[in-house]
């Protein structure tokens, strides 16, 4: 519990983090920082878009994986550390 | 009654079979009965017509050879007798005789003999049988049975005989169907009727066709006809039925609905709240964790040092696209400056900006056609005048003061030159609000100095110039460098074959007395009832000009009268340096030679009346007569008419463009064969030309109809890009760009890049000029006369 914590902390001291969640596998929401609302829909949304990616990648290569996902937008940029059983999504704004 | 039954079955049966034997078959029945009757053994009712039993006494048997078992067996049980033994048995027996049932048969038999069977079995009730008929003893004794052939072969040997033929009435039809000559031959006919002469006798006779119809009552027609008498009435008619079916065709079609949810509500899933903690204190979390931690943070410093995805290019051209955007090809008049007091019926014959008073400041000069009083110059600032600026005599061209913007020099058409000091009234305009100046009146500014009316130019001057500021020229004609920076002289060119620098200093070698000056203030005055700056006082009416300088035609004798000239500078970098008292200039017209930090200075001129353009350098000779004289290097002969504009590019030092006549020329400075863009002819004359400040490759070119045409040589250089039709119903004398100040724009811009301004501003001064062609065509307007429309000129600016 605590490492949880205190590894959470470490990524939102980085510049710029908006929010962090955790998502298991089935894109239902473990731990997070931002309202539940948003958390809800980061998760759904987010868990649909890894696996696609993630069969892209193996589609394309087997022996492949996907071990990270950035999506860029306008206002933000969103990025994914995908893993077996949960996956990681902390949202940034890009410095300027 | 059973026999009875059976004769008339035998009686039908005799009709089919041969004729004798229906004779005999009446007679048959009673013989029969008689017979049957008397014996009356019990199988004799089933014996058939052509047998007859009969039962013979062994006397009878040996008298006809047919006794059991000796002579007739039932190996061969057939007996023939002949009928005249029976005959004469009959006879002479009479009763008793065995034959006397059967006598009238045997009378009647055709035959000679007659067949008498051993009827061993008594099939027929009797031990013997006599065979009636020939058939049926035909057929008894030569049975279908290949067993007795004898008999059989007995039988054939007797060839059938044709009978007697007996008529019932057949002959008839075969003689009518029959085809018989009814007549006798048409040759013997012929021969015997047309018995003509003895000698034609046997000869042959020819035959001819000859056509029944032709002869006249050589044939008989009968034509059919409906009889109505004999008419056949159709009782029975065939037709053919079907039966068809009536068909009818029917769909249906049911509406497949599928479910689909009209509206659904989710609500998402949840862990509870043991589940969750389970889970954040179970190690694969903390294995992935780890794992994960370390990518993100490197993507996250990542971010935090370079946004690599920017698109710096982008970045860097938002803005200038919006501004592109916003400029438009289009020239939007902007403002139409007139006034009704002053500005009425006056030809605008210059215009320029105000240096530095927010670029707004326009000047106008304006040339009344009835030069009735003189004519004024008018500072409009915004919409409306705000100075009026006195002069002697109409003013074709003047300028502001680069350095001073204060000063104000003009031009007259009698060949003065006039300076003003508007300086008093500088708060004045810049502090004005548009709205304040409508009623009051408009100050009126005089001259402050005129010069002498001895040394004026002979002819109206048509351009007059500050020098720049880094020049000066010096008596002797030479050119230096100004130590103050401050633009001191004027050069005006005149079509009296001059030009004429003047110095606005004080001359220090002309000794004027004081008592001269203020004479001649004191006569000023009365007239002046205005308030006149000292400025130039010491120059009034005794200003003479520095240096007058002509410039003789090349080939033949004569001098050019310049209509325009450009007076061209190149500002090196460093212009922090300077070599004081020393000058060097470029040797050749066609290149600029700009030597380190000295300025070079092109003179050209344009001359009025051929259209010829020349070319020279700043480097006077003194002539005998005292005169300056700059021989002119290079002459071209480029525009049929007047060359009204000639102009540097301001981004590119040594293209030029010059207009005039009815097309314009562009002139690159090296290249002296000819211009290096030419446009084709218009329909109107091109007027005046200007390039534009911001755009390279655009500039304007004004037209004798009032219109204005856009021209980007970076699109097309045989048309405009653009052309602005009748902006004004009257002719365009002047087309000055401008831009604004930095200080102006960045009130207005968001980021103060000069380029951008520039191009904003181009706009809004285009916006302006549109304005003043606006209210140039009030004025116009107003104005009834066809001739003056040829005559207006109207000024356009920026």
């Amino acid at each position: 519990m605590a490492e949880v914590e205190e590894t959470l902390k470490r990524i939102q001291g980085q510049k710029g983090v908006q929010g962090i969640i955790i998502v298991n596998s089935e894109g239902i929401p473990i731990k997070t920082t931002l309202d539940n609302s948003s958390t809800v829909q980061y998760a759904g949304l987010i868990h649909q878009l890894v696996m696609k990616a993630r069969s892209t990648v193996r589609d394309i290569d087997p022996q492949n994986d996907l071990t990270f996902l950035r999506v860029r937008s306008k206002k933000n940029e969103i990025m994914i550390a995908p893993d077996k059983d949960y996956f990681l999504i902390v949202i940034q704004n890009p410095s300027d | 009654m059973l026999f009875a039954e059976n004769l008339y079955v035998n009686f039908l049966l005799f009709i089919n079979e041969t004729i004798p034997r229906a004779t005999m078959a009446p007679k048959k029945p009673t013989s029969g009965r008689s017979s049957t009757g008397s014996k009356g053994k019990g199988k004799s009712e089933c014996h058939p017509d052509d047998v007859f039993p009969l039962v013979l006494t062994s006397a009878t048997q040996e008298l006809f050879g047919c006794r059991t078992d000796e002579d007739v067996t039932v190996e061969s049980p057939h007996k023939l007798l002949k009928k005249d033994d029976i005959i004469h048995d009959i006879k002479t027996r009479a009763a008793v005789s065995d034959f006397s049932p059967v006598k009238q048969i045997v009378l009647d038999y055709p035959e000679e003999e007659i067949l008498l069977v051993f009827d061993r079995d008594f099939t027929y009730g009797q031990s013997f049988y006599l065979v009636v008929t020939p058939e049926a003893k035909d057929r008894i004794l030569s049975p279908p049975e290949p067993e007795t052939p004898e008999v059989f072969e007995n039988e054939v040997s007797e060839t059938p005989h044709p009978k007697h033929w007996i008529s019932f009435g057949s002959e008839q039809e075969i003689d009518d169907e029959s085809v018989t000559e009814t007549r006798k031959k048409a040759l013997q006919y012929i021969k015997n009727t047309l018995n003509l002469m003895r000698k034609k006798f046997g000869r042959p006779v020819c035959f001819s066709d000859l056509n029944a119809a032709d002869a006249k009552d050589s044939c008989v027609e009968c034509a059919s006809y409906k009889d109505s008498r004999f008419s056949i009435k159709q009782m029975q008619r065939d037709c053919g039925m079907q039966a068809v079916p009536r068909l009818q065709s029917s769909s249906a079609q049911t509406q497949w609905k599928f479910h689909k949810n009209v509206c659904t509500q989710y609500y998402p899933q949840e862990l509870h709240e043991e589940e969750i903690n389970s889970i954040l204190q179970s190690e694969s979390l903390m294995n992935f964790l780890s794992s994960a931690t370390s990518r993100v943070l490197h993507a996250l410093q990542q971010e935090e040092i370079l946004n690599m995805l920017l698109d710096d290019w982008k970045a860097l051209g938002t803005l200038a696209e919006a501004g592109d955007s916003k400029v438009s090809e289009d020239l939007m008049l902007h403002h139409a400056f007139t006034d009704q007091k002053y500005t009425k019926d006056k030809k605008v014959s210059s215009v320029n900006w105000h240096p530095t008073i927010l670029g707004k400041v326009k000047s106008l000069r304006e040339q009344s056609c009835l030069s009735e009083i003189d004519s004024l110059c008018i500072c409009a600032f915004f919409f409306f005048l705000q100075l009026l600026l006195e002069c002697p005599d109409d003013i074709l061209a003047f300028e502001f003061c680069p350095s001073n913007p204060n000063i104000i020099v003009g031009g007259c058409v009698n060949g003065q030159v006039v300076l003003w000091d508007i300086s008093a009234y500088i708060t004045h305009l810049q502090g004005t609000q548009p709205g304040d100046k409508k009623g009051s009146k408009t100050p009126v500014v005089r001259y402050c100095a005129v010069s002498a009316l001895e040394s004026r130019h002979k002819a109206p001057i048509t351009d007059v110039q500050w020098l720049p500021q880094t020049f000066e020229v010096t008596r002797k004609g030479v050119l230096v460098e100004n130590m103050y920076n401050v633009s001191v002289q004027v050069v005006t060119c005149s079509p009296d074959c001059t030009v004429m620098i003047w110095d606005v200093r004080v001359p220090k070698p002309l000794n004027q007395s004081l008592s001269d000056r203020q004479q001649n203030v004191d006569q000023k005055t009365p007239i002046t009832p205005y308030i006149v700056p000292e400025t130039f006082k010491h120059l009034d009416r005794t200003w003479k000009p520095l240096l007058r300088v002509s410039v003789p035609k090349i080939n033949t004798s004569g001098e050019y009268a310049p209509l325009k000239f450009s007076l061209e500078h190149y500002t090196s970098n460093s212009n922090t340096g300077r070599n004081s008292g020393l000058i060097s200039f470029s040797a050749t017209i066609f290149r600029i030679m700009s030597l380190n930090f000295y300025n070079v200075v092109l003179f050209m001129f344009l001359y009025w009346q051929d259209g010829e353009i020349v070319f020279t350098d700043w480097k006077l000779e003194k002539e005998g007569s005292g005169q300056y004289i700059a021989k002119p290097l290079l002459c071209f002969r480029m525009h049929h008419w007047f060359v009204n504009t000639i102009q540097r590019s301001p981004f590119f030092r040594d293209i030029i463009l010059m207009t005039g006549g009815w097309n314009f020329a562009i002139w690159k400075e090296d290249v002296m064969e000819g211009p290096i863009v030419v446009s084709p002819s218009s329909e109107q004359k091109c007027t005046v030309g200007c390039w534009s400040l911001s755009r390279p490759a655009v500039f304007f070119i004004g037209k004798d109809d009032g219109s204005i045409e856009v021209w980007n040589l970076l699109e097309n250089t045989s048309e405009p890009a653009h052309v602005h039709a009748h902006v004004t119903s009257a002719k365009i004398t002047c087309i000055k760009p401008w831009t604004v100040s930095r200080k102006f724009f960045a009130s207005l811009m968001h980021k103060p890049t000069a380029s951008s301004h520039v191009t904003k501003y181009f706009e809004l001064e285009e916006d302006r000029l549109k304005d003043y062609l606006k209210r140039n065509e009030l004025w116009v307007k107003e104005k009834k006369k066809a001739e003056e429309l040829k005559k207006k000129t109207v000024s356009c600016a920026f």
